[in-house]
Formats: C-alpha cells, sequence, structure tokens
C-alpha cells in the first residue's frame, strides 16, 4: 500500500499515525507540508531514520524546493516527481492518504 | 490504469488543489485515464467561474477548466456541499430563484453517488485535501 502524508511532523500526529500502522514492505509518500519529515537532524528524524528499515519512505521533489529543504534530505529518502508519484500510485494496490 | 480523484479543499487554501492537478496532469502526460475528479467538501470552491486571481498568479479554476476540455475530464461537484456554498449551475440557480449561476466551464454538479462510482470504476482511488 501506499500512504500520502501532506501534514508537517511538527504540527500534525498524521506521519506518527501512518508510520504506526504502515506495514513491511509499505511506502510512505511525502508532498506539501510533510516533506518537512524528510529533513536531516530534527525532533522527528530519528523516527523517519527507525522507520525507513521497515518502509520506503518517498518525498515528492518540488514541495521540498519550495520549502528550501532539498539539501537537507535524510539519507535513504527518495526524491519524486509527479510522474514519479503517479507510478507509486500504479505500483501499488491502494492509496491511503493520511489527511 | 483508471484513476479517479478526490479533492476535497478549496483552492487558494493550503496545496490539495495545486498537488491534485499536477498528479492528474502528469498521470495524462504518462498515457493514464482519469475516470473523474470528484470535489467534495471546500472542495467545491474549485468549481466557480468567478474567481479573479492577480494576474501573476496561477488561475487554479481555469486551469481545471483547461485541462477538462483538452482530455474530456468529468469533473463533478458534489451538490450538497456545493448548494452550502453557493455553487450553482444554470439549473440550479433557476431553482432557487438566484439571479445568476457560477459554475466555471468543464465542471458539472452531481451528488455523491458519483463519487462512489468513482471508486468503483478506477483502479486506484486518490484522495487531495486538508
Amino acid at each position: 500500500m501506499l500512504h500520502t502524508v501532506n501534514k508537517s511532523p511538527f504540527e500534525h500526529s498524521a506521519l506518527e499515525t501512518c508510520l504506526r500502522y504502515a506495514r513491511q514492505g509499505a511506502a510512505v509518500l511525502l508532498i506539501e507540508d510533510g516533506v518537512y519529515a524528510a529533513a536531516r537532524d530534527t525532533a522527528v528524524s530519528k523516527q523517519v531514520e527507525e522507520a525507513l528499515k521497515k518502509v520506503s519512505i518517498y518525498a515528492l521533489e518540488a514541495d521540498l524546493a519550495a520549502r528550501g529543504m532539498r539539501n537537507r534530505v535524510i539519507d535513504g529518502v527518495r526524491l519524486v516527481d509527479y510522474e514519479g508519484f503517479v507510478d507509486l500510485v500504479v505500483e501499488h494496490n491502494a492509496v491511503q492518504s493520511w489527511l | 490504469m483508471k484513476l479517479g480523484i478526490l479533492v476535497n479543499e478549496g483552492p487558494y487554501t493550503h496545496q490539495a488543489s495545486d498537488t491534485a492537478y499536477q498528479f492528474a496532469k502528469a498521470a495524462l502526460a504518462k498515457g493514464h485515464e482519469i475516470y473523474r475528479v470528484f470535489f467534495y467538501h471546500d472542495g467545491v470552491n474549485n468549481g466557480t467561474r468567478l474567481t479573479v486571481p492577480p494576474q501573476d498568479d496561477r488561475n487554479i479554476v481555469k486551469r481545471w477548466s483547461e485541462l477538462a476540455a483538452e482530455h474530456k475530464l468529468d469533473l463533478v461537484l458534489c451538490i450538497a456541499a456545493a448548494q452550502r456554498r453557493g455553487l450553482m449551475d444554470k439549473n440550479e440557480a433557476k431553482r432557487h430563484g438566484k439571479d445568476t449561476d457560477n459554475l466555471a466551464a468543464g465542471f458539472r454538479i452531481s451528488g455523491l453517488g458519483q463519487l462512489i462510482e468513482t471508486g468503483i470504476q478506477s483502479d486506484r482511488l486518490v484522495v487531495f485535501g486538508d
């Protein structure tokens, strides 16, 4: 399953809830303010690094760039463009948006 | 692949309308079919032709209309959400005795059953919202 998270982890529990429910091998795509979770050396980066052992984590590059975060991405988090977003939707049997 | 899109957030609010549009555009460019874009809750505000954003800003409503014209997209506003927020087509305006309608080109107003149908008919349903 593909999970999308569009909220900052610093003001919303969507990412935390998502990571709790996401199963081994699932994919998590960070979009909009959700991309703040992809940044290194933050209050949630340990949680994200831990989650990378269980799930694949992607971040939408345009949203990272818009927030000046493109050069601060945690190792192991993969960047995708909108076409990559579409591919992730196609590759997984269902999409859960954690709004 | 057949994709359904649900938009629950109004334009110029956070980013959902923008992300949904960019996603739809990318999916069409890759040769996928968009079965329907359903606008629910504040998302129905994506369908008013009376918005006049600054000229140097993106025109979210017009962008949807143009994408719909180019790809024959089915853009549907939920009728109950639309009535609450003052979105109406000619028939609705007449029925409620209003002096004008405001539905943008390419959009139509229908019921929630259209969302259920989108979920059934599409291979994936992708939700954008707040």
